[in-house]
């Protein structure tokens, strides 16, 4: 994102359209990143309810996975993921990128 | 026709205050302001003006609900003092971090402990790099003078504006003075046209985002700016106001000062007192002046140093104490203001009227005595400051 300096700014620091959090790439806040087994997934969508930074992607009513420009690995999923399902767990960042 | 009448420096702002019949007034009540939005909630409940009055439950809320209001893009004005400027400190910041316009009338008092009700300029002193323009007025025709300046002030350079006047001194002493009518103060402010409003749904905006490392500096470097840049507009409207009402306004005014050897500076009502010492020491020959400073922020440095720099021996009067071991507020400014003359004029402080303690011509002949003494190469005492008035 390009920044600007503080003569091109908003007065106040006001923000003049909707919808800007989008761009603002939060997911570089993340230690622990959620995996999840497709093979486990049911589909209940409980996790697309919970995300608070709406980070569950779905098509056709089927999770494929997650923003992970946005998701800033709460572990929120992982937790509300029906106890028999257990679909989505949560590993160290550091375990992924090595 | 101006019209002519008797009123409390209270009275006054609430006058104005009905007169410029803000969209909103939020506030919670405080002695000495108290009787401000007392009597404006009189004119509301009257049906004379349409505002909204928001009793809040206290001046942290007052002054939140002010935020909200303004952010609104409604006209917002408010009234405190001392301890309840206080409560409002962190608000006081927000308003002036986005840029609200708002309008708050402010009697100086003493802040607690011990606790006090009187006079003195500790709340705003307090509050004077809280990014609010502030204006000291001398007496109750300034304070309804500067309520009237202060809206077009705020809404011009988009910054939060306190005008001030003494607690008991003004608030509630009682002066003749001159009103505009109802249509010249209407003509003068004109309509607010706010630039963004957080009830336009036509338009979302967020206000009050999260700054981190990559945009508080830029943010705030804009909020500097327009204290900055701020003085030439409120030199215009001073003139502006002139036309309209004869009474000049400027950001500073001496008085005997253009040959004056020994001098005062000092704020709000004590300058009443300070003009009749000068024409005293006049008569007897003796060059003293006087300068008041009716913009304390932002800190007018050089039209102060301009005025000042010619004159021998200084006495700077702050009627707070920075308790910080180097004097007063007002002092600290004005040495700053000084420093960049090449041949500087001496100044001392001196700290008076704590706690509304009366400062009486007495207390000022015998400061332009010390001057006298200083001016022909007495010593300076060793300490930060003379204490004016108080019991040793």
């Amino acid at each position: 994102m390009k920044t600007l300096g503080w003569k091109g700014l908003p007065i106040g620091g006001l923000i003049l359209e909707g919808g800007t959090a989008q761009q603002y790439i939060t997911g570089g806040w993340r230690t622990m990143r959620p995996v999840i087994d497709t093979e486990k997934c049911i589909n209940c969508l409980t996790c697309w309810c919970y995300c608070p930074d709406s980070s569950i992607r779905v098509e056709n009513e089927k999770i494929t996975g997650f923003d992970l420009d946005h998701c800033k690995g709460c572990g929120i999923c992982a937790k509300e993921c029906p106890p028999k399902v257990q679909a989505i767990r949560m590993v160290a960042e550091s375990e992924i990128r090595g | 026709m101006a019209k002519r009448v008797a009123m409390t420096g209270n009275e006054a702002m609430a006058e104005a205050m009905r007169q410029i019949n803000p969209d909103v007034v939020a506030a919670y009540p405080i002695t000495p302001a108290t009787e401000i939005v007392q009597i404006f909630s009189s004119f509301v409940a009257d049906g004379l003006i349409d505002t909204e009055f928001v009793n809040a439950e206290s001046e942290h809320s007052a002054m939140s609900a002010c935020i909200g209001s303004a952010a609104a893009g409604a006209r917002t004005m408010t009234s405190t003092s001392s301890q309840g400027l206080g409560l409002m400190w962190e608000m006081l910041y927000i308003a002036s971090g986005l840029r609200l316009p708002i309008v708050m009338a402010e009697v100086n008092r003493a802040l607690s402990a011990p606790i006090n009700i009187h006079c003195d300029h500790s709340d705003t002193m307090g509050a004077r790099d809280a990014g609010w323009i502030q204006i000291f007025s001398e007496n109750a025709q300034e304070a309804y003078d500067n309520m009237i300046q202060a809206v077009r002030i705020a809404e011009r350079v988009l910054l939060p504006i306190m005008v001030t006047t003494d607690g008991f001194i003004i608030s509630h002493g009682m002066e003749t003075m001159e009103l505009l009518s109802d249509d010249e103060v209407k003509g003068f402010i004109g309509e607010y046209k706010p630039q963004h409003s957080i009830l336009d749904v036509e338009h979302p905006i967020t206000v009050g985002a999260i700054d981190f490392t990559d945009y508080y500096f830029e943010h705030k470097r804009q909020q500097i700016e327009a204290m900055n840049t701020a003085i030439p507009h409120i030199v215009e409207i001073g003139k502006e106001f002139a036309q309209l009402s004869g009474r000049g306004y400027d950001l500073i005014e001496g008085y005997m000062l253009e040959d004056a050897k020994i001098a005062i500076v000092a704020l709000g009502s004590t300058v009443g007192t300070a003009r009749v010492v000068v024409d005293e020491l006049r008569n007897k020959g003796i060059k003293a002046g006087l300068l008041k400073i009716r913009v304390f922020r932002p800190f007018p440095a050089k039209e102060i140093a301009d005025v000042l720099q010619h004159v021998k021996t200084i006495a700077v009067m702050d009627r707070s104490d920075g308790v910080n071991g180097r004097g007063g507020p007002v002092f600290g400014e004005i040495l700053a203001a000084l420093y960049f003359l090449i041949e500087r004029p001496i100044v001392v402080n001196y700290i008076y009227g704590l706690g509304g303690r009366d400062t009486d011509m007495k207390q000022i002949q015998d400061v332009y005595k010390y001057l006298k003494i200083v001016a022909a190469g007495g010593l300076l005492n060793d300490r930060p400051a003379e204490y004016l008035g108080v019991r040793e």
